[in-house]
C-alpha cells in the first residue's frame, strides 16, 4: 500500500489545477467554515479521504481539525439530507459518484499477465499509461467528493446541519453500513412510484410562470446535458486511445531507429522523440478536456437531476395542497371533519409556500452557479486546448526545420537545437506509483 | 536572409572562375520572383560537388539554420510556458503560427534549402560553363566518364546517381519547405527536372553505352491523376506551364545542349462497365523528351491488371539478376467490390484514390530505375496504345495457382539451402532487412489502428458536436447559449481537422509503410536470387568433383574409350562451373548495388513522406490553435 499524498503529487493533468479543486461549482468562500480534503488513500477496495474543515464556528471543539471518512459515509450524509423534510425547499447537492477503479484494475492485471509476451520498452510504456490513467480516475474522485462538501459547506441552510457537524468532527468511524438487499429493493420501488408520480405531478400546469419555466427548461436541459456528457466521454475516449497509438508508434519508430546507425535511424530516432512528445501532450490535452468538459457536463448532469427533484417535491407539494382545498371543500359541502381538513389544508398550503419561496431562489442560484462554472471550465479549458496546441506545434516544427537540415546536409544532425535541452513538459509520474 | 545578399556572394565567386557565363547565372539567380527556379538548379549541379568539398557548405548549412530557428523557439517556448494570462501571449505566438505561409516561417524554413549551393557554385559553375565552351574535352566531362570505366564496380551508378539523387534531394529541398505552406510547391519540381536533364546530357554526350539509362533516370516524371481531384491536375497543369519559363533560361547559362529529357506522366481514371464487370481504367498520359520514345506526349489506357501485367514481366527477367523490382499495389478484391457495389461511397473514393496513388508511387519506382526504365516492357506500357491484356494475373486464376505452388516450393528448397556465406556483408544486410520488415509490419499496424482511432474521434466529436449545440439551444442564460453554440462550431471544425489527419495519417504514413513491405519482400526476393544462383554454381561444383572421380576411376580401370566422354564432360562442368561462378558474382554485385540504391531511395522517401506527414500535423495544430483563438473571448464573454 502506498500513501497517495495529492497536494504534493505529480503534476499530472495541469498546473492551473492546484488551487481549490472545486471546479464545477462557483462557491463564495467563507472564513467561517471551510472543507477540504487534504488528503486521500487508496486501498484494495476503497479510498479513505482524510476530510480537513477549519471553521469559526462556535459548535465546533476546535477551530481545525481533520477526520477520515469513506464514500459510504458521503452517501451517507447525502441521503440524511434527501429524507430531511426541512430541506424539501432545496436543491440538495448531488452525492459523488462511487469510486471506479475496477476497469483500470482489470488493465493491469491484464498488463501483468501479458508480460512474457511484449518488449520491456512496450511494458514499460503500457505501465505509464494505465498508472496515469489510474491516477487521473483517483484525483477525479478525491475532486467530486471535495466539491459534495464545498457544496454544502457554502450552502447558508445545510451548512448548519447537524448530520454535517457529526460528519466532520467526529473522529471514529461513523459505522455506516451499506444498503442492504432489501433497502435497495425499497428504494428502487421508492424511485419507480416517485418517477411515475413525477410525470403526473410534471403534468400539472403551474400557477406560477417562473416555475412553469424552469420545469420545462430543466426537464429539457437535463436530458441535453446528458447526451452531452455521454458523447463527450466517448470523444475523450477515443482520444486517448489515439494518444496510446502514438505512443506505441514512437516505441517502435525507436526500435527502428535503434537498429543501426544510419542517417535514415537517427531520422526515425528523432521522429520517434517527437512522437513521444506529442503523444504525452495529446493525452494531457484528453485528460484536460475530461477535467474541464466532461466533468463539467457529468456534474451539472447530477445538479440539474437535484434540481429537477427540487421542482417534483414542489410539485408533489401543490398537488397535496389542492387536493387538501379539495377535501377541505367537500368536508365543507358535508360539513363533517371540516376542522381536520382545515389543518391539513393549512399544513400543506404552508409546506407549498416554504418550499416555493426557497426553491426559487435555489433555482436563480443555480443558474447563476451553473453559468459562472461554464465560464470558468470553458475559459480554461480553451486556455489548455491552446497551450497544448502550440507545444505541439512547436514541436513538430522544431523537428521539421531540423529534419530539412540534416536532409541537406547529414553532417549537421548532431545540431545545437538538441533535443534534451528543451522540454518544459516533464512528466513526473515516476515519483508516485498508485498501489493496487 | 534576402535574396539579394546570397546573389552577391554567388556572383563573386563565380566570375573569376568564368567570365563568359556568369551573367546568365547572376540572372538567373538575381531574380528573386524566379527563386524556385534558381535553388534547384543550383542544387542539382552542387551536389556532386558536395561531395568533394563538404567542410565549408556544412558550416553555413548548420549556422543560418540553427540561428534562424533558435530566435523563434525562444518566442514560442516562451508562450507556452507562460498559460494563465492570454492576451499578449497569445498575440505574439499567433503570429508564425497564423502566418505561417507567409514570410517568418517561409524564411526560416526555405533558408537551409536554398542557402546551400552559395559556397558550392564555384565547382558548379565549372561544370556548366566548362562544359560548353570546351566542347567535352574538359577535365569535367572527363571526371564522370572515368570512374565508370575503371576503378570500382559500383561507383558509376552512385557517380550518376547523383543527378537524380540531386533530384529528389531537391525535393526535401525545395519542395517541403515551400510545401508546408503552400501547395503549390510542385512547380519547383518540372524546373528541377529539365535542369536534371541539362546536367546529364552535359554529361551523358561522354558516357559510353550502359550509363545513358542512368541518367536517364533523373529526368522522368511521372503523376497519376483522377479527374475527381481537381485541384491536383490544376497543379499538374501549372508546373507544365510553369516548366517552360524557367527551362530556357537554365539552358541558355548551359549553351548548348537543349534538355531532352523532360517527362511527365499524367494519369487519369475512367470507370467503364456496370455492376460486376465494370473496371477502373487510368489513363497514362507521358509528356518525354527523352529519345527512346517515338513523340514527346502520348496517353494511353491501362487497366490496373495492366499495371500487374507489367510486374510480372519486369520480376520474370530482372528478377534473376538480383535486381529488386518495385511491386505494384496489391489486388484487393474487397475493395474493389465495395466500389462496384457501392458507388457513391466515401470509402470506396478513398480506396480508388489511395489505389491511384499507389499506382503512381509504383510506376514512378520503375521509371526511376535506371535499369527498367530501359526495358522494352516499360517503354510498350507507357506507349504502345493496343496493349493485349495481361493474363494470369488474377488472384484465383489456375496461373496464379502454379504461381503459389512455385511459390511455395520456391520457399521450400530456400529453405534447405545452407549457404556457407562469405560475404559477411549480405548477411548482415540480410538480417537488417528482416529486422526492418518485422519492424515496419508492426509500425504498420500500429498506424492503422491510429487511423482507425483517429476516425472515431472524428465521429464522436461530431457527435459532441450536435449535442453542444443542442445544450446551447436549451440554455436559457444568452451568453452562455451563445458560447455553447461557439463551442460546438468549434468541435465541427475539429471533426473534419481530425477526419484529415486520420487521412494524411494513412495516405502519407501507412501508405508508406505498406509500399516498403512489399519493397522489402523484393529486396529479400533478390537476396534469394544470388542464393540460388550459388546453389546452382555449387551444385555444378559437385558435378564437375563428380566427373573427376569418374574421369579417375575410368584411368584406373583403363576404360579409353568412356575416357574421351569423360574428358569432354569435365570441360564442359568445368565451362558451367565457370560461367555459373561468373553469374553469382555478377548477381552478386547486381544486388550489393541494388541494395545500396533501395537504401538511399528509402532514406529518401521515409524523409521525404515524414516530413509530409509532419507538416501536416503541424497545419493541423495551427488551424486547432486558430479555432481555440478564436473561441476563447467567446468563453470569456460568458457572464
Amino acid at each position: 500500500m502506498m500513501q497517495e499524498g495529492l497536494d504534493d503529487g505529480p503534476d499530472f493533468l495541469s498546473e492551473e489545477d492546484r488551487g481549490p479543486r472545486a471546479v464545477n461549482v462557483d462557491l463564495q468562500t467563507d472564513a467561517t467554515l471551510q472543507v477540504d480534503i487534504s488528503d486521500a488513500l487508496s486501498e484494495r477496495d476503497k479510498v479513505k479521504f482524510t476530510v480537513h474543515t477549519k471553521s469559526t464556528l462556535p459548535n465546533f471543539k476546535q477551530n481545525e481539525f481533520s477526520v477520515v471518512r469513506q464514500h459510504e459515509e458521503f452517501i451517507w450524509l447525502h441521503d440524511s439530507f434527501v429524507e430531511n423534510e426541512e430541506y424539501a425547499g432545496y436543491i440538495i447537492p448531488p452525492a459523488p459518484p462511487r469510486p471506479d477503479f475496477d476497469a483500470s484494475r482489470e488493465k493491469l492485471q491484464k498488463l501483468g499477465e501479458g508480460e512474457g509476451s511484449m518488449t520491456k520498452e512496450e511494458f514499460t510504456k503500457m505501465k505509464q499509461e494505465l498508472e496515469a490513467e489510474y491516477l487521473a480516475i483517483f484525483k477525479k474522485t478525491v475532486a467530486m467528493h471535495e466539491v459534495f462538501l464545498c457544496r454544502v459547506a457554502a450552502h447558508p441552510v445545510l451548512r448548519k446541519d447537524m448530520n454535517f457537524h457529526v460528519f466532520l468532527e467526529y473522529n471514529q468511524d461513523l459505522s455506516v453500513r451499506g444498503k442492504n438487499k432489501r433497502e435497495k429493493m425499497e428504494d428502487f420501488f421508492k424511485n419507480v412510484v416517485k418517477s411515475a408520480d413525477g410525470v403526473l405531478v410534471a403534468g400539472v400546469k403551474d400557477v406560477d410562470d417562473f416555475f412553469e419555466h424552469e420545469k420545462t427548461f430543466l426537464l429539457e436541459y437535463h436530458n441535453r446535458v446528458k447526451d452531452a456528457s455521454s458523447k463527450s466521454d466517448r470523444m475523450i475516449r477515443s482520444h486517448k486511445s489515439a494518444a496510446d497509438d502514438i505512443n506505441r508508434i514512437a516505441s517502435t519508430l525507436y526500435t527502428l531507429g535503434t537498429q543501426d546507425s544510419t542517417d535514415v535511424c537517427k531520422f526515425f530516432l528523432k521522429v520517434s522523440e517527437l512522437f513521444e512528445k506529442t503523444r504525452k501532450i495529446e493525452a494531457r490535452v484528453a485528460a484536460d478536456e475530461d477535467l474541464k468538459l466532461a466533468d463539467l457536463l457529468k456534474y451539472y448532469l447530477r445538479e440539474s437531476q437535484a434540481a429537477k427533484d427540487l421542482l417534483y417535491r414542489r410539485g408533489r407539494a401543490l398537488v397535496d395542497y389542492e387536493n387538501a382545498n379539495k377535501a377541505l371543500d367537500k368536508a365543507r359541502a358535508k360539513n363533517k371533519d371540516v376542522l381536520q381538513a382545515e389543518t391539513s389544508q393549512q399544513v400543506c398550503c404552508q409546506k407549498f409556500e416554504k418550499i416555493s419561496e426557497s426553491a426559487k431562489q435555489e433555482l436563480i442560484d443555480f443558474k447563476t452557479r451553473r453559468v459562472a462554472a461554464f465560464r470558468k471550465n470553458l475559459v480554461e479549458l480553451a486556455e489548455l486546448e491552446l497551450k497544448h496546441a502550440k507545444v505541439i506545434f512547436y514541436y513538430t516544427w522544431l523537428s521539421i526545420s531540423d529534419s530539412i537540415k540534416s536532409v541537406s546536409q547529414p553532417a549537421v544532425i548532431g545540431s545545437p537545437i538538441g533535443w534534451s535541452t528543451i522540454g518544459p513538459v516533464s512528466s513526473g509520474f515516476g515519483r508516485c506509483r498508485p498501489s493496487f | 536572409m534576402d535574396p539579394s545578399l546570397s546573389v552577391s556572394d554567388i556572383t563573386s565567386s563565380t566570375k573569376p572562375l568564368s567570365e563568359a557565363s556568369s551573367p546568365p547565372v547572376m540572372d538567373l539567380l538575381s531574380e528573386p520572383a524566379s527563386e524556385a527556379s534558381s535553388a534547384p538548379m543550383v542544387d542539382l549541379l552542387m551536389e556532386p560537388a558536395s561531395e568533394g568539398s563538404s567542410a565549408p557548405m556544412v558550416d553555413i548549412l548548420s549556422e543560418p539554420a540553427s540561428e534562424a530557428s533558435s530566435a523563434p523557439m525562444v518566442d514560442l517556448l516562451m508562450e507556452p510556458a507562460s498559460e494563465g494570462s492570454s492576451a499578449p501571449m497569445v498575440d505574439l505566438l499567433m503570429e508564425p503560427a497564423s502566418e505561417a505561409s507567409s514570410a517568418p516561417m517561409m524564411n526560416l524554413l526555405m533558408e537551409p534549402a536554398s542557402e546551400p549551393p552559395k559556397p558550392d557554385i564555384d565547382p558548379l559553375a565549372d561544370i556548366i560553363n566548362d562544359t560548353p565552351l570546351s566542347e567535352g574535352k574538359t577535365p569535367v566531362a572527363a571526371m564522370p566518364q572515368e570512374p565508370p570505366s575503371d576503378l570500382f564496380d559500383d561507383e558509376p551508378s552512385e557517380l550518376f546517381a547523383e543527378p537524380r539523387q540531386s533530384n529528389t534531394a531537391n525535393d526535401n529541398y525545395n519542395e517541403h519547405p515551400t510545401d508546408i505552406f503552400t501547395e503549390e510547391a510542385i512547380t519547383t519540381l518540372p524546373s528541377a527536372v529539365s535542369t536534371v536533364s541539362v546536367n546529364s546530357k552535359t554529361n551523358g554526350v561522354h558516357s559510353d553505352e550502359e550509363e545513358p539509362d542512368i541518367f536517364a533516370e533523373a529526368t522522368v516524371e511521372l503523376s497519376l491523376d483522377s479527374p475527381r481531384n481537381d485541384r491536383k491536375k490544376k497543379e499538374a497543369a501549372k508546373p507544365s506551364a510553369s516548366a517552360s519559363a524557367p527551362a530556357p533560361s537554365v539552358s541558355a547559362s548551359a549553351s548548348k545542349p537543349q534538355p531532352k529529357t523532360l517527362e511527365e506522366l499524367i494519369i487519369v481514371f475512367h470507370s467503364t462497365g456496370d455492376g460486376m464487370n465494370a473496371y477502373m481504367a487510368y489513363k497514362v498520359s507521358t509528356q518525354t523528351t527523352l529519345p527512346m520514345f517515338r513523340s514527346k506526349t502520348f496517353t494511353v489506357r491501362r487497366r490496373f491488371s495492366d499495371f500487374l501485367g507489367l510486374y510480372e514481366k519486369l520480376s520474370d527477367k530482372h528478377t534473376l539478376n538480383g535486381y529488386i523490382v518495385p511491386p505494384p499495389p496489391e489486388k484487393s478484391i474487397m475493395g474493389m467490390t465495395k466500389v462496384k457495389v457501392g458507388k457513391e461511397d466515401n470509402s470506396s473514393a478513398e480506396f480508388v484514390e489511395r489505389r491511384r496513388a499507389a499506382l503512381e508511387r509504383y510506376l514512378q519506382r520503375v521509371v526511376f530505375h535506371p535499369s527498367l526504365l530501359q526495358d522494352p516492357d516499360v517503354r510498350e506500357f507507357l506507349e504502345r496504345d493496343d496493349m493485349p491484356r495481361a493474363h494470369n494475373t488474377q488472384a484465383l486464376s489456375g496461373a496464379g495457382f502454379l504461381k503459389m505452388i512455385n511459390r511455395a516450393t520456391d520457399s521450400l528448397s530456400k529453405m534447405t539451402i545452407k549457404m556457407n556465406e562469405s560475404d559477411v556483408w549480405f548477411e548482415e544486410k540480410l538480417q537488417e532487412v528482416e529486422a526492418e520488415d518485422q519492424q515496419l509490419r508492426k509500425l504498420h499496424i500500429m498506424v492503422d489502428s491510429l487511423v482507425g482511432h483517429r476516425k472515431e474521434l472524428s465521429v464522436n466529436t461530431g457527435g459532441f458536436a450536435k449535442s453542444v449545440a443542442m445544450l446551447g439551444s436549451s440554455e436559457d442564460n444568452t451568453a452562455l447559449s451563445r458560447a455553447l453554440s461557439q463551442l460546438a462550431e468549434v468541435e465541427d471544425k475539429m471533426e473534419q481537422l481530425h477526419q484529415e489527419q486520420a487521412a494524411s495519417d494513412s495516405f502519407c504514413f501507412a501508405e508508406l509503410l505498406a509500399d516498403y513491405i512489399r519493397l522489402l519482400g523484393s529486396v529479400r526476393a533478390s537476396f534469394d536470387q544470388r542464393m540460388k544462383t550459388w546453389q546452382r554454381w555449387q551444385d555444378a561444383q559437385n558435378m564437375l568433383q563428380k566427373k573427376r572421380e569418374t574421369e579417375a576411376k575410368l584411368l584406373w580401370a583403363n576404360k579409353p574409350d568412356k575416357l574421351q566422354q569423360a574428358k569432354d564432360d569435365i570441360t564442359e562442368w568445368e565451362a558451367k562451373v565457370t560461367q555459373y561462378e561468373r553469374d553469382f558474382d555478377r548477381v552478386s554485385a547486381t544486388v550489393r548495388k541494388e541494395v545500396l540504391r533501395f537504401e538511399k531511395e528509402k532514406a529518401r522517401d521515409f524523409k521525404k513522406q515524414i516530413i509530409k506527414y509532419l507538416e501536416s500535423l503541424l497545419q493541423s495544430q495551427q488551424q486547432l490553435i486558430k479555432y481555440w483563438e478564436a473561441f476563447l473571448p467567446e468563453a470569456k464573454a460568458i457572464a
